[in-house]
């Protein structure tokens, strides 16, 4: 055994050597006993996380990586310098309040309760967390039980369907379609099916995940589309949570609708945001839900049980940027409406080399994705085998062959709706990375575009 | 006309409100049933108490004074450098973080940990804890929670599922029980409490509230039973580093036969003074780390990347300076030594007995000498501590927590007569404390 100040004694490493001698016959002989530590059934199944794959390919230097979706550019640097300053603050680097530290969550009642038009309670109705992800983790086991169905629409994020399964429930699937007779141009260009989502809701439905603007496809739901969801919530008596992380990056001509503020949708709706995608600082894992009190109590609930607490400095931080933001709303440089500006060029350009090069990129209305339909460059790609679905070998060639990496879409979708996406792969756009070493054979449109970032055409 | 429509609006979000009382929004229940019975919790009332009434506070756990200046630097630096200190790290651990921690506890543990395969970064021990219990056990295992306990424990064994067992830390026979080495475990009574349907023992060393550094032997006793009955260990050892009079904390994963089968908790706030960062880990064989993985990345998926790489650069200076004087684990016990003497003297001087902490940050006390009328009728139907705590916030300004919060329904009477100070606080805060027993001591 060792205790922490006895390891300097030369007596230790003898017994070190015997011991794990002995540990090792002893786990020997324990091994066959050990496979009674099963896990529990609550993770069977959910092992398998495209992240995980994919970024682990992506990982070496000389691979451009469109794929995972955080920007490569700094975050504005009053929300580091106020990083920095909170910090140096002695309170600030110990527990704060557990459901959300107090000024974080009075700027997110001012910054919504102007969004919203009605008074948020910074202490009931919203919780802080770690990032949307763990809103959505602490949304779905606060108010999703075993047995309970919970409508998800595709293409999905995709941790949407594993989280669903977690809490013992089953996930409804229900693609985006295209619109018929027309070629995807838009995101606008898909939509859902009123009548195949209403066939959707059963007695077992207790909710029904949204995302807007959608990750992959960057759909910016209208209102129209949002009554219709909102009608069907209200008319089965559902929940709805709608994962709004790119609620500011809306481009020119699209305005986000928030579901919430539907009549009849504030009390059956959990809201997510992300100071992550808000600021592009994605490493400082902070989000938000916000809803009535009836709803976020549960998601309290679950906070106080599961980690209780986030980061204080951070959430001192993001507080700051808030409230500098807050004042500045509707202005031009509120980084809430100057970020999406400065996308939507990055947007155009890379949609417009793309439709150059004969490709036929899907023009997202929001968020900073934008699908890419490949079938145009008819790359054979049997020789990988037909294990796999068309887009998540092509990604895979990719990477190998062109060094730049994107995601596959089919990541996104259920089983059924594999082959409507398979020739779809997704890029990131919040990039400004120079440091492409391509080489040999990129196809036309892939060189077209680096070219036009080294020459500054699409800057930040 | 046009007055209705105008506010037809309003009218419609009126209605909820109006229906709140009754029925609400769903004809079934919102919830989910894994939140039922979890929703008290004693931080949450005790902390908002102690704010309201602006107490001297020492009852949460945390440090009033700041982390080391080694590690607050490494933190402007890692804010301060390039973009990707901003963005997603990896997912299981920040790669610098999860190498210096297996480089670190490979010397301690005495056992060649992989960074990558063995080590899980979380958001503060609390989530390690979380995990593990989601990821192992199910619906009907038991598992046993050695009291008094980290008062987080029992409601992750039922959110899992998971029915606690307990077993209770007992006096030593004898009047003066003046040392939380003189509470002990009964081997008889934790081998009865052992049934063919217990998955876990979850032990914390050094121990919260009562500060109790396990000694080897007893270490070695629960070990012989973990391997005896097959059983996985959940070692919570986030105050592994402040021990006092040459206690010396013991890992259990490093007895004969328990890496496999034990997993250990750690946590940088507690390392390095900075509870506000919420970063900490499990460490474990490969084979039970990967289970926690799945649920990490199924509920938080990353951990903030800058405290990640501070908390590195902590490590790596430790490593270097281990055992030495300028070594952060060998000052800040010998700080806190002092001060964990300061409050045991103002104490027993205002007739309290304290129970001596051999480790961590806490120090139980007997308050059953104290003659006070707890004259508020809010309180009538709470346990005796809770009472009194709650008493002293409000007459007195000072904060402690209640220690029957820490023991489960069925014991928690036997143990209703203590209180638990945090004495990790500036001398001031001490002061200050000391200042109000003394007074109220004068007055009786």
């Amino acid at each position: 055994m060792f205790t922490n100040a006895a390891f300097f004694s030369p007596a230790c490493e003898k017994r070190s050597v015997l011991l794990e001698h002995w540990s090792c016959l002893n786990s020997t002989a324990t091994s066959v006993m050990a496979s009674r530590h099963t896990h529990a059934k609550r993770i069977e199944g959910l092992d398998k996380n495209v992240w995980v794959a994919f970024t682990s390919l992506a990982a070496d230097p000389s691979i451009v990586n469109l794929g995972q979706g955080f920007p490569d550019i700094p975050p504005p640097s009053y929300v580091k310098d106020a990083l920095a300053k909170a910090a140096s603050v002695d309170r600030m680097n110990q527990y704060t309040r557990g459901f959300g530290h107090p000024s974080l969550v009075k700027a997110l009642s001012q910054v919504y309760g102007k969004v919203y038009s009605r008074q948020v309670d910074p202490l009931k109705e919203i919780l802080v967390t770690v990032g949307g992800y763990g809103s959505l983790f602490s949304t779905i086991q606060g108010l999703v039980d075993e047995g309970d169905e919970v409508i998800i629409v595709e293409p999905f994020f995709d941790c949407y369907v594993p989280m669903v399964r977690m809490a013992g429930a089953k996930p409804v699937l229900i693609p985006l379609r295209p619109k018929p007779g027309k070629k995807t141009v838009s995101s606008a260009d898909w939509y859902l099916d009123p009548d195949e989502l209403s066939a959707k809701f059963s007695s077992k439905t207790k909710a029904i995940i949204i995302n807007t603007p959608n990750n992959p496809i960057g759909k910016v739901f209208t209102r129209g589309e949002l009554q219709m969801i909102a009608d069907l919530c209200i008319k089965h008596d559902t929940l709805c949570f709608s994962d709004e992380v790119y609620e500011w990056l809306v481009y020119k001509g699209h305005q986000h609708v928030k579901i919430a503020t539907l009549p009849g949708m504030w009390d059956r709706t959990i809201t997510i945001g992300s100071a992550g995608k808000t600021f592009s600082v994605t490493g400082w894992k902070l989000g938000w839900s916000i809803g009535p009190e009836h709803l976020i109590k549960h998601l309290q609930t679950v906070m106080q049980n599961t980690l209780y607490t986030c980061p204080t400095p951070l959430q001192e931080a993001v507080a700051q940027g808030l409230l500098l933001n807050y004042k500045l709303m509707g202005q031009p440089d509120c980084y809430f409406s100057s970020l999406a500006e400065e996308l939507e060029g990055k947007r155009d350009h890379l949609a417009a080399i793309l439709q150059e090069a004969g490709m036929s990129p899907v023009v997202p209305e929001g968020g900073y994705f934008m699908l890419v339909d490949v079938t145009p460059l008819n790359q054979d790609l049997s020789h990988m085998g037909d294990d796999e679905a068309y887009d998540y070998k092509f990604v895979k060639w990719m990477i190998k062959e062109k060094k730049l990496a994107a995601i596959p879409v089919t990541a996104f979708v259920g089983e059924e709706s594999k082959e409507q996406f398979e020739k779809y792969i997704r890029l990131c756009f919040i990039k400004v990375d120079h440091k492409m070493s391509m080489g040999k054979n990129v196809p036309p449109f892939i060189s077209f575009w680096f070219a036009a970032m080294e020459t500054n055409l699409i800057t930040f | 006309m046009g007055i209705i429509r105008i506010l037809a609006p309003y009218l419609t979000l009126l209605r909820p409100n109006l229906v709140q009382n009754h029925q609400l929004i769903m004809a079934r229940r919102l919830y989910a049933s894994r939140t039922i019975g979890v929703d008290k919790n004693v931080w949450v009332e005790f902390t908002q108490l102690a704010a309201d009434y602006k107490a001297v506070n020492l009852g949460q756990g945390f440090p009033d004074f700041s982390p080391p200046q080694f590690v607050q630097d490494a933190f402007c630096k890692a804010v301060s450098g390039g973009p990707q200190m901003h963005q997603y790290t990896r997912a299981f651990g920040h790669p610098r973080l999860v190498k210096s921690l297996a480089k670190f506890f490979s010397r301690v543990v005495g056992h060649e940990i992989d960074p990558f395969e063995d080590v899980l970064v979380t958001v503060g021990a609390y989530q390690a804890l979380f995990c593990a219990f989601q990821a192992l056990i199910d619906d009907g295992d038991e598992v046993i929670i050695v009291e008094p306990f980290f008062d987080c424990y029992q409601p992750m064994v039922l959110m899992a599922g998971g029915t606690a067992v307990y077993v209770p830390l007992r006096p030593k026979g004898g009047s003066s029980v003046l040392s939380s080495g003189d509470w002990v475990l009964s081997a008889e009574e934790l081998a009865s409490k052992i049934t063919p349907r217990t998955k876990a023992i979850v032990i914390n060393t050094p121990n919260n509230p009562l500060g109790k550094v396990y000694k080897v032997e007893e270490l070695q006793m629960i070990a012989d039973l973990c391997i005896k009955h097959d059983l996985l260990c959940f070692s919570d050892e986030v105050y592994e580093w402040l021990t006092y009079d040459g206690a010396k904390h013991v890992k259990i994963a490093s007895l004969p036969g328990m890496w496999e089968r034990t997993i250990t908790v750690g946590s940088a706030g507690k390392t390095f003074s900075a509870t506000g960062w919420k970063v900490g880990w499990a460490i474990s064989s490969g084979k039970l780390i990967k289970h926690m993985k799945i649920i990490h990345q199924n509920s938080v998926y990353h951990c903030a990347t800058a405290a990640q790489e501070a908390v590195s650069h902590g490590f790596d200076r430790e490593y270097e300076l281990f055992g030495t004087p300028e070594s952060y684990f060998q000052q800040l016990p010998a700080t806190l030594h002092q001060k964990r003497q300061k409050l045991a003297s103002c104490l027993r001087s205002v007739g309290l007995q304290p129970v001596m902490p051999e480790g961590g940050y806490f120090m139980i006390t007997d308050i059953s000498s104290v003659n006070v009328d707890l004259n508020d009728e809010s309180t009538k139907n709470e346990s005796y501590d809770f009472r009194f705590v709650k008493w002293l916030i409000k007459e007195k300004g000072l904060a402690t927590i209640p220690v029957s919060a820490f023991f489960s329904p069925e014991h928690s009477k036997e143990f209703d007569k203590y209180i638990r100070f945090c004495f990790v606080k500036e001398d001031s805060t001490l002061e200050a404390a000391e200042e109000i027993l003394r007074k109220w001591s004068q007055k009786e």
